[in-house]
Parts: C-alpha cells; structure tokens; sequence
C-alpha cells in the first residue's frame, strides 16, 4: 500500500502507517491527519513534533505520562492530560498521532 | 481509521439471546502476518503450497499430543448448553460465534481425516474436506473467540472451545497463516523484550518521570527501581503499565506497596513484559521463549521473590505453566508464593496490618469489579478456593468505601470477557470488540442505574485498555475503567514526606 504527493510515494502498511520512517515530510503528515479527520493545528504539531523528537533519542513513541507531562510544559498544565490529547487526537494519543508522525504504531495491551 | 462502519447494539435492561443471524461476522478478520512478521518466530512466510496436507498432519501431531484435544473433538453430543453463553454471539447473534459451532469447525475436518466413519462415509457424519473455504472460516471465526473459556463452564462435558482455538490457531500459523498481532508481539519480545517494543533507555526515562511525578504528588521519595541486583523482588508485569492510562495507575499503586511495606524491588528491562501472547496463539516453544525471559533476569539480578503484576494471560502462564517451562525455582524464598501475584501480595500485607489507608481518598468513586476471564477461569490465588474472586475484592473494600457487585451470572467463574482477550485486542477487530463487549456493558449498566457505579476496577492490561475504547460506544465515560491497584494507590498511607 501507498500514497502519492507531489510525485513522492509513500509506502504503508495495511493500517496506514508509513513504512520507513525517513519518508516522513509534513505534506504526508497533513495528508495522513487528512485521511484520519483530523485538523492540524498549532498544538497537533507540538504533539507530533515531540513524538518524532522523542523516538530519535528513544526508539519508541513516549509513554502517555512522559507526553502528558511535556505537553503541559510547552502549553500550559491545563493541557497537560490525557483528556485534552483525546481533544486534539479523537482515536487516541497514542495511536493516531503516532500514525501522523509517521512512526510505527505501538502494539500490545494499548 | 478506514473500517467500515457497523452499529454498536442496544445495551437492554435484560439480557436477551439475539435473534440468529447467519454470517452476521463472515468478513470480520484479523490481518494476516507478514513475511518478515512470520519468519521471525520461524514460521512459514506465507500460505505454503502443500498446506492442507502440512495442516492435517499439524492437526495429527497436536491431536497425539494433547489428548484433551482428541477427547473435546469425540465427545460433544450437541446439547448446546454452552450455545447462548459466548459474549460474541451474544454481541453478534452470528450462529458460528456460538462455541459448539466453533468447535464444529474443526470437529468436521477432524472427523473427515481422523475417524473411520468420515473417512469412508463423510456425508453420514458431517465431515467435510479442509478446503481453502473451510480455512478461511477458520482464519475468520478462531479469531472471533478470545479464549476465555465461559463456555467451557456450562458444558456437562467440560469441553473447553479456547483449546480448540489454541489448536487451530497453532495449525493455521505452523502453514503459514498467523495472525498479526499477535506474532508482531511476539517478535518484538524476542527482540526487546516487551509487547510494546520499549528499548531500556526509554523505560528507564519513563520510570525516572514517574519518581517525578509521584514525589510532587505526594512529598514521598516512592522509587521505580530498574536493574537492581540483590533486591528481593522481582515484579513482572505488563509493558502497558509503563505506557498506557490507566494502566500506568496501577504501576504507581505496586510501587507505593512496595514503599510502604519496605520491600526492595526491581523491575528488569530484559524481562521487561508479563504478558505472553505465545499462549493466544497456542504454541507452547513461544511461550517458554517468552517466560525465559523472567527465569534469566531473576537469576542474574539474584532476586528472592518473583511477583506478577496486574495481567490476566500472565498469571495463567505464571501460575498454570512457568514451574514446567523454566522451573524449577529453588532459587527463590520458598516462604512465598511461587510465583506471588502482587494482589496476594498486597492482600498479605493488609492482612498482617502492614499497610494502612485513607479509604476516604476513594470516596467519589463506586466501585465494581470485572473478574478477568484467566484469573477467574484458569488460575487461583492465596491457596484457597476462590481466592482469585475473594482476595481482589478484599483489596477493593480494604481501600474504599463503596462497592457493589455486577449481576451473579456475570460475575466470578462466570465473568463475562472484556471482548478483547486471547489476541484480539486490535483495531482490525473493532467491531467484534465492541460487539463482544456487550454482556459486560449491560451488566455495568444495571450497577450504574441501581449503585451509580462510576468505576469498574480490574487486573487485567488487555481488560483496561479494551474497555478504555469500547465504553464511549455504549455512553460511558473511558476514565470509568481502572485497576485494583489504582484504588490502592489512592488510598495508602506512606508515612511522612521526607
Ligand atoms: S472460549 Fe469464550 S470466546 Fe471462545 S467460544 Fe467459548 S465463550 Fe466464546
Ligand atoms: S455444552 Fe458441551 S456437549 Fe453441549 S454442545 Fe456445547 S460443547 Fe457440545
């Protein structure tokens, strides 16, 4: 499976999550958010920024607390939760934003 | 997520048994392993050429094996007591949901290949040829059955449809035809040692936050130790509780006992996850691999105890299967349970006045309890009958205030799974979950409506995060669900802040 944006295919698994890592660019990050219904704002980036952040130092997407508790730092403690990252991300933190910061999805009891 | 859509069904006052619909859940499937996925675990890459003949003589070879498996496919006399009491035919009415008709599935190839009757007279018996149809029905339906064995408590015959599962699963899988899921989990425990692929460097970033967060919490020095060698507990639990919410709750909870028991600890990065899907997908050489992990990490950090977090699978594995897979544990203080489930341990505890709580901190929530269908079903604890339903229960009123049960026939043995169990917790799946999950909801509903129950407690990773998904379905707020050690975690008293 894949996609195609400005000449440049982006290969995905079945689930839509892309296959390498590097192709990741914002145009398929809009184009992923796109097809997951959701609107990019401001803060989405943050979210995903840090998520690719965090993977380049960690090998793995933050845990929920780790992203709650930098979210908080970066846009007020009101934001710091887990309720207000289901705002932004609907099918959940973890997955859907992994999904748009183009890293691989978490598995097992999550 | 591109699914297509499907209707959550009508939580009733009552439960009814649904009208039959034929087919209902033909198209529900799970994606099939990849290649790499696959050879990892040194399976066949993809469907194999001879497959029907490499199935048959896998099915021989189990059915040799385990005799259970022999005797569950020659004794049914289709009484159907256990056809209305699978979740996922009550969720989706699909006739093949109900156990009997799951075992048929295989009971027909069985008698066509392994009788003398089905050999010679198929048509008389019901046999049938294992054809690429009767392999997909396999692939759709033994994924639809998350082993929980309810079924297996109401057959005059104890048949038990999860080992059935098990088998059938183990056959498609040995010709190529594994599941995704699990066997992707499976690959990342052999890699990195956990469900969640979480590398020691990031688990130990995760536990240093968490000392952050619970001493602002609370003014109390509480460690998340990692690695430790001489402590003397080891505590193996599921990688969900270093990551997700609630779970992540409940890891607070094991530490603050441990805290104020003044127990030493260590988590392992090496034996980082409780979880083991080598028994969903009933291969037993995974599931040795798989616990190994705990044996090596216990013997290098010298630890004298070994205790299990909140994770249903886990402690069947622990309890019914590690002593035989990477025992024996002399090694450890035969003085506690080998292995010991952290709610035994807790339980011990407030037995001998060891701990004390607030219960009051507890107040805004009422609680009820959902038992997890391999603790209720295939474990024990505490050494006495019923202690797997007794001891987290006790826990439970130990810390607060408000309790009440669900419906007795939903409870206990009888405990309706969270649809989600036994491999099936992905979001491919997603209508069979929510569709499965409806026993349960009906039974919270009525302690919602009577009790204004506003919390479900359990011990179960799978159970927490498959109802954080499914209860929004049905109206229900995500944050209702939460683990017994999250109510223990509120409570407890630490002593003063250092
Ligand atoms: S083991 Fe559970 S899920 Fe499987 S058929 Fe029996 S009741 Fe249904
Ligand atoms: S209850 Fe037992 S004997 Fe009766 S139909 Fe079900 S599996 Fe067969």
């Amino acid at each position: 499976m894949a996609f195609e944006l400005n000449g440049k295919v982006y290969e995905t698994d079945e689930e839509g999550y892309l296959v390498n890592l590097a192709d990741w660019d914002e145009d398929a990050a809009k184009y992923i958010a796109g097809v997951e219904n959701v609107e990019m704002t401001e803060n989405h980036w943050e979210v995903v920024n840090f998520l690719r952040e965090y993977y380049n130092d960690y090998q793995i997407a933050p845990a929920v607390r780790v992203l709650t508790k930098e979210i908080g730092k970066k846009l007020g403690a009101e934001k710091g939760n887990s309720k207000y990252l289901y705002e932004l991300f609907p099918y959940g933190p973890a997955k859907q934003a992994c999904k748009i910061a183009g890293l691989p999805k978490p598995t097992g009891c999550v | 997520m591109a699914a297509a859509p499907f209707a959550t069904p009508q939580l009733k006052g009552y439960p009814v048994i649904p009208l039959v619909q034929q087919g209902a859940m033909a198209h529900s499937k799970p994606f099939v392993a990849s290649a790499p996925i696959q050879k990892a675990l040194g399976f066949p890459e993809e469907l194999v050429e001879n497959w029907q003949d490499k199935a048959i003589a896998k099915m021989g070879e189990l059915l040799g094996k385990y005799r259970s498996l022999r005797v569950y496919m020659d004794t049914c006399v289709h009484c159907g007591a256990c056809s209305d009491k699978c979740h996922y035919f009550l969720g989706t009415g699909d006739p093949k949901n109900m156990p009997v008709a799951r075992q048929d599935l295989m009971r027909k190839v069985y008698r066509r290949y392994f009788t003398f009757a089905g050999k010679y007279f198929p048509w008389l018996v019901g046999a049938v040829d294992l054809t690429k149809e009767v392999l997909d029905d396999w692939y759709s339906y033994y994924n639809q059955c998350s082993e929980c064995r309810r079924c297996s408590v109401f057959c005059p015959y104890g048949i038990d449809t999860a080992e059935v599962t098990m088998a059938a699963r183990e056959i498609m899988a040995s010709v190529g035809q594994g599941q995704k899921y699990s066997n992707e989990i499976i690959g990342k425990v052999h890699r990195i040692g956990n469900n969640l692929g979480i590398p020691a460097k990031a688990l130990e970033n995760t536990l240093e936050g968490l000392e952050e967060d619970t001493k602002e919490a609370t003014g109390v020095d509480v460690r998340f130790p990692l690695n430790v060698k001489g402590a003397e507990v080891l505590l193996v639990t599921p990688s969900a509780d270093f990551f997700s919410e609630p779970h992540v709750e409940s890891l607070i909870g094991y530490a603050k006992v441990f805290h104020a028991a003044g127990i030493s600890w260590t988590l392992s990065s090496h034996a980082s996850e409780a979880g083991n899907f080598g028994l969903f997908i009933g291969n037993y050489d995974q599931m040795r691999d798989i616990s190994m992990r705990v044996r090596e990490a216990a013997l290098e950090l010298g630890v004298k105890r070994i205790i299990v977090g909140e994770c249903g699978h886990a402690w069947r594995v622990a309890y019914n299967f590690w002593n035989t897979l990477i025992g024996p544990f002399d090694f450890l203080d035969q003085r506690y349970p080998v292995p010991q489930h952290i709610c035994e341990c807790t339980y011990d505890l407030i037995q001998r006045g060891a701990l004390t709580f607030d219960r009051e901190a507890n107040d805004g929530r009422i609680i009820t309890f959902h038992d997890s269908c391999n603790v209720a079903r295939a474990s024990r604890m505490g050494g006495m009958p019923g202690g797997q339903f007794i001891i987290p229960r006790a826990i439970i009123k130990a810390v607060a205030n408000h309790f009440h049960d669900m419906a007795p026939e939903t409870i206990r043995e009888q405990t309706f799974c969270c649809g989600g169990g036994g491999g099936l917790l992905t979001d491919d799946l997603m209508e069979l979950r929510v569709k499965g999950a409806l026993p349960r909801m009906e039974a919270l509903k009525s302690v919602v409506d009577e009790h204004g129950v506003n919390f479900m407690a359990t011990i179960c990773a799978i159970c927490k995060a498959q109802f954080s998904k499914v209860l929004p379905s049905y109206g229900f707020e995500m944050e209702m669900i939460g683990g017994v050690h999250q109510l223990v975690g509120t409570a407890i008293r630490l002593g003063s802040p250092k």
